[in-house]
């Protein structure tokens, strides 16, 4: 489950009609509202702000390299805020994510393995363990690259409505099913008699303000708040259904792998490039637009755009999650525009994206590291203040290199570093010297 | 045992680290990178081109501010959350006020770890080496005075005497004195201390 995210994140970061952002990245973009004009040509030769993949394919390059110097110094600018404003949704994530962990115990109770993970970890031997979960870890991320050329083919071949309707269904099934399943373990853990009447009526308000709320339009808060609710869902099934060594193996191999995926994405994003209905049909909602207020128009086009989380991320994750889902879209990229996508550009371009498969990985690090840590609140922390750490760091590394990086591997590698060598080494000397009430 | 003693705990030990944080780094978010990264770096200054570049005194600030709240979260956030469940306080003879002195020793950790930062980051770049012996060995006391942890008595008064006197020492270095204090006392101060930094 892990790598389809992954996956995910990237081509849902590749805004395609506007820049050819290809990989998890925290781009920080301007407000670019005065150089409406050159909208199309900076469309095509992506964003220019330094924290976004440079790559230009307009025409126009050179009439609009004034401009992108210009959107260089807005976009540094603006960096440091967007980061930042970036922290909350990142930590309200995790937040409910080690709350849930903390308080809800089906979450971290053993029901056995999904079909992706077939290999169990209950061996006899060390060895063996290491070979299953690496075996795990290879299944998934085999299953990951399927589906990520299953969503080129069905986006070469136009078959959008095939999957506008797979990302329709997932999304459905999260907000509904899995919420339903949260609410009565909720339920179940404080001892709170309910009835199905209330609580069909809470789901299907529920799901279905969800549903507008991220499929069409909605109040910016309130998409925000429903990604976070959305990935928390997801991290938490991560979290519930992957065994131990193969959560760590998968996170890993994701923060490394996701890098490689750029060409993937280069290819896919060329494809859509030449394809202008396939432009309308992007997919603005991909990533989680931390935006200021004053950005949020009553322009319908931005509020489509904008504080989406990708349905096909929904759509992945839901496929990757449902047993009955035989066939995982990796990326769907085509949730309608009921809007003309060429005047909405500028909104879509302020604020910093982040992916929904960083939102998950991210909570999945440190929700494992709450769940089965001996450290305790210590390791939890440390991961925590370790992922901050990356996300600071990949803006300095951004503002620094000037080109698009991902988002996901210095995180989750200092996540990684900090979780072990806290568990490991820290947590038995602060338990000691906590014990004995000795401060250094 | 009880909420009251978890949360009465929670704010004796974060209650001034997080007014602190609250109401001069929150605002900034230059100053919440500072925070989060614990130093700076040409390349942030670059970042806000617009913006006075961060003194090195907010730094130090900064900085202490940070290294303060990570050890004490560290050090007293398991026991915070082993105050919510089931038992007694001293039950085998250990003293009862376990809760609240460590809330205390933690609260007065963060304050000192704020002082030293800039005490500190002056001594460095004024190459007082004086300063940063002095920093070192209080330190070192500080820590010495909690092995004799059964006493709390003494280890709390002379740890906040500490506290109290690295205070003034680092509010002179940060370049205050006792006219700008009463000034400042008495809001007479037009630039009141960090919201006008001017670069070093």
């Amino acid at each position: 489950m892990a790598e389809l995210p992954a996956s995910l994140s990237y081509f849902q970061n590749a805004q395609m009609s506007e820049d050819n952002h290809l990989s998890n990245t925290v781009r920080s973009q301007n407000d670019s509202r005065e150089r409406h004009e050159h909208t199309s040509e900076r469309r095509r030769r992506g964003n220019s702000g330094p924290l976004s993949n440079g790559q230009p394919q307009g025409n126009s390059r050179q009439v609009v390299e004034q401009d992108e110097e210009e959107d260089e110094e807005l976009t540094l600018k603006y960096g440091a805020k967007h980061v930042i404003m970036l922290f909350v949704p990142v930590t309200l994530c995790m937040v409910v994510v080690v709350a849930t962990i903390k308080s809800v115990s089906f979450y971290t109770r053993k029901d056995g393995q999904l079909i992706y993970t077939p290999f169990t970890e209950d061996t006899e031997t060390v060895g063996q363990r290491a070979l299953h979960s690496i075996l795990n870890a290879a299944i998934m991320i085999s299953v990951i690259v399927v589906m990520t050329i299953l969503l080129v083919v069905l986006y070469k071949y136009r078959c959008y409505k095939v999957i506008h309707a797979w990302l329709i269904i997932s999304s459905l099934l999260l907000l509904f099913f899995f919420s339903f399943i949260y609410l009565g373990e909720v339920f179940k853990t404080y001892n709170v008699a309910m009835d199905y009447i209330t609580v069909a009526l809470l789901i299907w308000n529920f799901g279905v303000v969800g549903m507008i709320a991220i499929h069409w339009k909605g109040p910016l808060r309130l998409q925000q708040a429903y990604l976070i609710m959305i990935s928390a869902l997801m991290a938490l099934v991560f979290i519930k259904y992957l065994p131990e060594w193969t959560a760590w193996l998968i996170l890993a191999v994701i923060s490394v792998y996701g890098k490689t995926q750029d060409s993937t994405m280069v290819w896919l994003v060329n494809m859509a490039e030449g394809d202008p209905e396939a432009q309308r049909k992007v997919s603005k909602n991909s990533n989680y637009n931390a935006q200021s207020t004053e950005s949020e128009t009553q322009d319908p086009v931005t509020e489509s755009d904008d504080g989406g989380f990708s349905e096909e991320w929904e759509a992945q994750r839901d496929s990757r999650l449902g047993p009955h889902h035989s066939m995982t879209e990796t990326r769907a990229a085509v949730p309608e525009l009921s809007s003309n996508i060429l005047a909405s550009e500028d909104p879509e371009e302020r604020g910093v994206k982040l992916g929904l498969g960083d939102f998950i990985f991210y909570s999945v690090l440190v929700g494992k590291a709450s769940a089965t840590a001996s450290g305790d609140w210590n390791t939890t922390i440390a991961c925590f203040v370790a992922i901050l750490i990356g996300l600071c760091l990949t803006l300095l590394l951004l503002a620094i290199f000037k080109k698009a990086l991902p988002a996901l591997p210095i995180s989750i590698t200092f996540g990684l570093v900090f979780y072990f060598a806290t568990d490991y080494l820290v947590q038995p000397f602060m338990d000691q010297l906590a014990f004995h009430q000795f401060y250094i | 045992m009880t909420a009251a003693v978890f949360f009465g705990c929670a704010f004796i030990a974060f209650g001034p680290a997080l007014a602190l944080y609250i109401f001069t780094i929150a605002t900034e978010p230059l100053r919440v990178i500072f925070l989060i990264i614990g130093k700076a770096s040409e390349g942030l200054k670059s970042i806000n081109p617009d913006e006075t570049a961060p003194s090195m005194r907010l730094l130090a600030y900064v900085s202490g501010l940070g290294f303060g709240i990570m050890s004490g979260v560290f050090a007293f956030v398991n026991t915070l959350s082993d105050s919510l469940g089931p038992g007694t306080v001293g039950i085998h003879g250990d003293s009862p006020q376990f809760f609240l002195n460590s809330a205390f020793m933690t609260l007065v950790i963060i304050l000192l770890h704020v002082f030293w930062g800039i005490i500190f980051f002056d001594g460095c770049e004024k190459k007082k080496w004086s300063a940063l012996l002095v920093v070192l060995l209080t330190h070192l006391l500080v820590s010495a005075l909690t092995f004799i942890s059964p006493h709390y008595g003494i280890n709390l008064v002379s740890t906040y005497i500490i506290m109290v006197l690295m205070g003034i020492w680092a509010f002179f270095v940060a370049g205050g004195s006792c006219r700008s204090l009463k000034l400042c006392l008495l809001c007479q101060d037009k630039d009141f201390l960090l919201f006008n930094q001017r670069s070093r």
